[in-house]
């Protein structure tokens, strides 16, 4: 080692230098889009320490660095999972299965903001809005509609939704005892991470306590009725799209994630019954190598979290699995095609940092949701580097790089140290509440735009290679009556089911919702007697109140 | 002189929660030398205009992402016209497609700051277009 160091010198003193007297590097500083210094060369130096089992682990094996299964993508690829929903049921019903004919592997659903915020579309703050981010759900039958044709002991379906996700499970599971599907046979995830939305995503109802509350109760009745159910996404996706950097994407959601645990073993559930149907969801930006070592790093954090720190015991629970989405952020509306090269850098990255299923987004997104061709388009961005670009061969390829185990430790070692200044607070639910991450994650995305103004960071299109009279794109136009037709729809629904039932039903639900009774199987009883999902987000909003984001900027 | 400073009012309409874009740029409006007020997330347009008349502010700026921007942006320059505060002019941002900035523009919405707008072209365009709205 001590030679190599001489080596290493004698070339900077010598040859290196010369060239750099001759004609100097483009830059001063060199950094990954996370302002992560990045040296000029990365060596055997970078590594001393390094050992193979302890630090890596063969593919299946702790602390599962390559990967959190034995065969990786030569055994099975990455689910291929478009986030999809506009509209009618009947509309998203179409795309979906579009998706699938064109090959797609698995669900994923978009709903519109009423039902991400717990109102229906009859409600008078859903005004203007009814189905244009995602499908309308207001009762059992959009979610019967929504699934028409599909067989969901089949298809494994992901839906993002948090404040209501409850609801939108026992939609599900009554979609499926319709279908005359066995409860055991469902796979799937509810994004159902209420943490991130404080932090960023912002799509809360009640206040942190009781949302979490909502979550043990729906991990506890998955885990003992639905076992193939992934109850909880964690989520850094939308922590980055609010404008983190890489390593408070990783540290922010591994703490939410220990949070999520506790309160799991608070309410006296053993760590291995429902640590391994917890699952995870994070961005792909636009940094390859930063994005890889993030992925690889987050594995490796959380195998020993749940190891060392919870005493888990199932290797299942230690594993990382986790969707990727492509970062929506880095999209330009500016020569909107270039987005298409973006979102296959990104796309590669995820794969290279081992994903377990993957989202690509649409050209268009900057713009509107996607049209069915660039939705295709992004699908086949996924398929072509499954079966053209033999990335998919072999299993973590980038492992022992120098430059992608320094990367990794480096990523790790700052990830830990907002974590530990996180249980220094208290944990997560206090840092919130503190407003700690919503402040750390203000600043940097601050940053980042100064960054831009300023081209220390260039964004093609935008601050570099611009092109003027741009001529437009054809886009997605959700069109007005689609909220008419919805408002009739579930006026029409409300008032043909049977009245006494409903309100008994809703009526028992606020009594369990008051007391500690789980609540999901009266949130079961709402659902099959089409109880409105605002109806019973009412129930919540009475017993547990509303959350206001304070207005700091 | 601090009362000299125009107030503007950043707001957040609808259910959408990115509050990325409105935060930024009301940063930046601040650093610019501006008097800012956040009004938070989730506002209605009723919200929205009682706070622009009771901050008496000169100018609000509404960020949507989440396709509603059709019936906020007018909503909101209709109920200020109807509290006699059409002199507030009403500007903003989010994702917006091209073919609906007529309309809008012809709803009474000063200005549209659509992907790819700078900090610098937003605080420029509100220091040479919006003029207190004191004394008159």
């Amino acid at each position: 080692m001590s030679d190599l160091k001489e080596k290493y010198k004698k070339w900077e003193d010598t040859q290196l230098k010369k060239t750099l007297e001759k004609k100097p590097e483009r830059k001063q500083k060199f950094s990954t889009l996370s302002d992560h210094v990045i040296e000029r060369l990365y060596t055997e130096l970078n590594l001393k320490d390094f050992d193979y089992a302890r630090d890596l682990g063969d593919p299946g094996e702790y602390p599962f660095t390559r990967g959190v299964h034995e065969t990786m993508y030569r055994g099975k690829l990455w689910t291929m999972r478009l986030f999809a929903g506009f509209g009618t049921a009947k509309d998203s019903n179409k795309r979906f299965h579009y998706l699938l004919e064109q090959g797609q592997t698995g669900l994923s659903v978009a709903f519109h903001m009423p039902t991400i915020m717990g109102y229906d579309s009859d409600h008078p703050r859903s005004k203007g809005e009814v189905g244009k981010t995602g499908v309308s759900i207001d009762t059992l039958e959009d979610m019967e509609t929504l699934f028409k044709g599909i067989p969901l002991g089949e298809v494994t379906t992901s839906m993002t939704i948090n404040a209501p996700a409850t609801i939108l499970f026992a939609m599900y599971l009554a979609v499926a005892e319709k279908q005359g599907v066995d409860w055991k046979k469902i796979r799937g995830t509810t994004q159902n991470d209420i943490l991130k939305e404080y932090i960023a995503q912002k799509s809360w109802i009640y206040p942190p306590k009781p949302s979490m509350r909502l979550i043990t109760d729906m991990m506890a009745y998955a885990s003992e009725h639905v076992p193939g159910w992934n109850t909880i996404s964690i989520s850094g996706y939308h922590i980055r799209e609010a404008g983190s950097t890489a390593v408070q994407e990783l540290a922010f959601t591994l703490a939410d994630g220990i949070a999520y645990v506790e309160a799991g073993i608070k309410t006296g559930l053993d760590v291995d019954t429902f640590a391994p149907r917890l699952s995870f969801f994070f961005n792909s930006h636009n940094d390859f190598f930063e994005e890889i070592a993030k992925m690889r790093a987050a594995r490796r954090i959380w195998a020993k979290v749940m190891k060392e720190r919870f005493k888990a015991k199932n290797p299942k629970s230690w594993m990382l699995r986790f969707h990727t989405q492509t970062a929506g952020c880095s999209l330009t509306a500016q020569q909107p095609y270039n987005n298409v090269i973006r979102t296959t850098v990104q796309a590669l990255a995820a794969v290279m940092g081992g994903t377990q299923s993957l989202h690509t987004n649409s050209l268009d997104e900057t713009l509107s949701l996607p049209t069915e061709e660039t939705a295709t388009i992004a699908l086949r961005t996924q398929q072509i580097i499954a079966e053209e670009s033999g990335v998919a061969a072999t299993i973590d390829p980038l492992a022992g790089s120098y430059f992608i185990e320094t990367l990794t430790n480096e990523i790790e070692n700052e990830a830990m140290d907002y974590i530990q200044r996180i249980d220094d607070m208290g944990g997560m639910v206090d840092a919130i509440e503190n407003g700690f991450p919503q402040r750390e994650v203000g600043n940097s995305s601050y940053r980042y735009q100064q960054q831009v103004e300023k081209k220390e960071k260039i964004i093609v299109g935008i601050n570099k290679y611009i092109v003027e009279n741009e001529k437009p794109i054809p886009t997605l136009y959700v069109d007005e009556k689609v909220e008419q037709e919805q408002i009739e729809n579930v006026k029409r629904i409300k008032s043909q089911r049977d009245q006494a039932k409903v309100k008994m039903y809703l009526e028992e639900l606020k009594s369990a919702a008051k007391g500690s009774d789980n609540v999901m199987p009266h949130i079961l009883n709402c659902v099959r007697a089409y109880g409105s999902l605002g109806e019973i987000c009412d129930v919540f909003r009475d017993v547990f109140g509303e959350y206001h984001d304070p207005k700091w900027l | 002189m601090a009362e000299d400073k125009l107030r503007i009012l950043v707001a957040k309409p609808g259910l959408d929660g990115h509050d990325r874009g409105a935060k930024v740029v009301a940063r930046a409006l601040r650093d610019a030398g501006f008097e800012v007020i956040y009004t938070g997330l989730h506002q209605t347009p009723e919200m929205i205009v009682s706070a622009a008349v009771d901050e008496d502010v000169d100018a609000v700026s509404l960020s949507v992402l989440s396709g509603a921007h059709m019936f906020l942006f007018p909503e909101v320059i209709k109920q200020l016209a109807e509290k006699g505060a059409s002199d507030i002019k009403v500007f903003g941002g989010g994702i917006i497609p091209e073919e609906d900035l007529p309309k809008l523009y012809e709803s009474g919405v000063a200005k549209i700051f659509t992907p790819g707008a700078t900090l610098s072209e937003i605080t420029t365009w509100v220091r040479d277009n919006i003029k207190s709205t004191k004394g008159k």
